[in-house]
């Protein structure tokens, strides 16, 4: 018994919906501060992949002639150089790569053990969660600091170990978000009548309760980002990060910072980069929380 | 009628609640002792005042809550023995249908992902043009157009969410449907549609359904049999028309006597039996029968003994010790 269609109607596209991240999307779209913020950082992002090709000086090379020159153009030094005689620009570059590439990897490796975990430990609950949360609050518990110093006196500087180190202590809170949006999304009926449909566990939580969690933690994603590369930062600053001749933000301005007062230079060029990209995180994530948030709908 | 499809034998689902910090809990008893049976291409009504119990039962039907005691027996297979494993495949002919239609479908998830979602599941080995086919198949047969297929639930209104629910529980061709309130979020011209669309799809599939309501009216048109709970406990259950006609038990007779007559005359004439009282917290159910601290005809037995379930006459049984003392009431409504 079928429902009589209109004639020719199997011939008809389908139409296309339009889903709830499309909806998004747009609403992100229309949010000038988060496109501005994405413009820049494009652009950052773009400078520190062509960082070689932007500048006539490699990272390392030293002017003996030009010690912590003052900008200028007539030897293409537009940031000036640095108490070594190496070109600021560059420098800057290529601490953005090292930056960037911190900021994104750590929280990449923090989404990928953060969800999963949160939402394993949310979705079976019970004894289960609570032994899996009290970890979390074990690992929460130790001191940062010291479980850094401690990686780098067993395994020696290497910058890896800032990756494996950030991404271990920020999955803990997007394990914590996680898991408290799946609490709340596994009592929805969808999730019973994949139940019903006899759907297996993992499938339920890879394919329903982790896209339905993924809003907040997109937002918390691009918040944790610019944490990162702070921190990042923060460790070089103390002589934990990066090593010589490589840089980072951090590094650098660490070196600006001793000579504030006699090359200005040397602080405000890595600073200003380092807080314009901050910014249009948080600005990028708060777009896309507003354009995420359920309750705009 | 046919078949013998499911039997539930004294079925109970407690709840244990945690009181206090010692770790000390008291069970809630959701569904106590509940047995019926049903047939292919049956339908079996369960009616009751919210909280009653009618969804856990449901639910404890399909295992989606574990019942505390008690058997389900599928096609004379308990399904309480069975591993997961077993389980899973069995729900291929196990299916259900939701009260809130679009809290029921994955917000991002396309109406062809959902409704194929119980197919792939369960025949992995189809491709993407079979599922195709078979989705925009089900889509026509439940008044859905195969072009709305890419779209997602929130373009869609609580009709056809509805509808979509009906078509994901219809794919895989189940033997039982159990429909958990799946008109009473809906306008009553909506409703209309999805209970005729629900009683077609039944009789072009021979289908058994539990269809659980509050609203008398619904059950009444849909349903063959009718089970009556009040705090999770079977008060009385019958066919329908016996029911209706000649309601033995006293709280059957209040619940028909408050569904409204679609007549001004007659509704004004009709003698409501108008119920004392609040329905008693599941957590502290009266001693005795669990309806004597409402029911008009209460006697000092009620408080000692709980009513065993007695036959009144082959396919209509009854909870109540004073049934054959009662009168059978005339149909005051609905007649």
């Amino acid at each position: 018994m079928s429902l009589a269609l209109p004639d020719g109607s199997e011939q008809l596209l389908a139409i296309e919906g339009r889903s709830l991240w499309q909806d998004a999307w747009r609403r992100l779209l229309r949010n000038k501060a988060a496109i501005v913020a994405m413009i820049l950082l494009a652009i950052i992002a773009a400078m520190a992949v062509l960082a070689p090709w932007l500048s006539p000086h490699p990272y390392d090379e030293i002017y003996w002639e030009r010690i912590q020159a003052p900008p200028d153009f007539a030897n293409q030094h537009w940031f000036g150089t640095d108490g070594n005689g190496r070109d600021l620009f560059v420098r800057t570059l290529y601490g953005a790569r090292v930056s960037l590439m911190v900021g994104i990897l750590a929280t990449g490796v923090s989404l990928l053990i953060g969800v999963l975990y949160g939402a394993t430990a949310g979705f079976l609950g019970g004894r289960i969660d609570s032994l899996m949360m009290r970890f979390v609050d074990f690992m929460y518990s130790m001191p940062f600091m010291f479980f850094v110093i401690l990686l780098m006196v067993v395994f020696g500087r290497n910058i890896f170990l800032i990756f494996v180190a950030l991404g271990a202590v920020e999955w803990l809170t997007m394990a914590r978000i996680v898991r408290g949006q799946t609490l709340s999304v596994k009592r929805r009926d969808f999730i019973e009548a994949a139940h019903a449909a006899g759907v297996r566990k993992r499938k339920i939580i890879t394919r329903h309760i982790i896209p339905n969690v993924l809003g907040p933690v997109i937002v918390y994603m691009t918040l944790t980002i610019p944490q990162v590369i702070l921190t990042e930062s923060f460790l070089s600053f103390l002589g934990l990060g990066v090593q010589e001749p490589l840089t980072s933000w951090g590094v650098l301005i660490a070196e600006g910072a001793q000579q504030m007062e006699s090359a200005p230079w040397m602080l405000i060029f890595p600073a200003s980069f380092l807080a314009v990209t901050l910014f249009c995180f948080n600005f990028l994530g708060d777009g896309l929380r507003d354009a995420l948030d359920p309750k705009d709908r | 009628m046919s078949e013998q499809l499911l039997r539930v034998e004294d079925l109970s689902v407690h709840f244990a609640l945690p009181t206090g910090f010692l770790g000390g809990h008291r069970p809630l008893k959701a569904v106590d002792g509940v047995s019926f049976t049903l047939a292919a291409g049956e339908t079996l009504g369960i009616v009751g005042e919210s909280g009653c119990g009618k969804s856990t039962l449901g639910r404890a039907i399909l295992r989606l809550i574990e019942p505390t005691a008690g058997r389900v027996v599928w096609q004379g297979q308990p399904l309480g023995a069975l591993a997961a494993d077993a389980l899973r495949g069995l729900r291929r002919d196990l299916q259900i249908v939701f009260q809130d239609p679009l809290a029921a479908l994955d917000p991002r998830m396309t109406i062809g992902e959902i409704i194929a979602e119980p197919l792939v599941t369960h025949e992995p080995a189809l491709g993407r043009a079979a599922i195709r086919a078979r989705v925009e198949a089900i889509m026509a047969e439940t008044g859905l157009l195969p072009q709305l297929i890419n779209r997602y639930p929130h373009e869609f209104s609580g009709g056809q969410c509805q509808r979509v629910g009906i078509a994901r529980a219809m794919i895989l061709q189940p033997k039982l449907i159990v429909c958990d309130e799946p008109v009473s979020a809906l306008d009553v011209s909506i409703q209309a549609q999805i209970v005729n669309l629900l009683m077609r799809l039944q009789a072009s599939h021979g289908l058994a359904m539990l269809f659980i309501s509050h609203d008398l009216a619904v059950v009444r048109h849909v349903s063959h049999r009718i089970l009556v709970l009040y705090l999770g406990r079977l008060m009385e259950l019958a066919e329908c028309h016996d029911l209706l006609a000649a309601p033995r038990h006293p709280y059957t007779q209040a619940l028909i006597s408050a569904v409204p007559i679609p007549d001004p005359a007659r509704e004004r004439r009709k003698r409501r039996i108008v119920l004392t009282g609040e329905l008693p917290s599941p957590l502290d159910p009266p001693s005795g029968c669990v309806f004597r601290t409402r029911c008009p005809h209460a006697r000092p037995i009620c408080a000692e003994q709980i009513p065993r379930i007695e036959p009144v006459r082959f396919g209509h049984s009854i909870a109540c010790h004073r049934w054959q003392e009662l009168p059978a009431t005339p149909p005051a409504a609905l007649a």
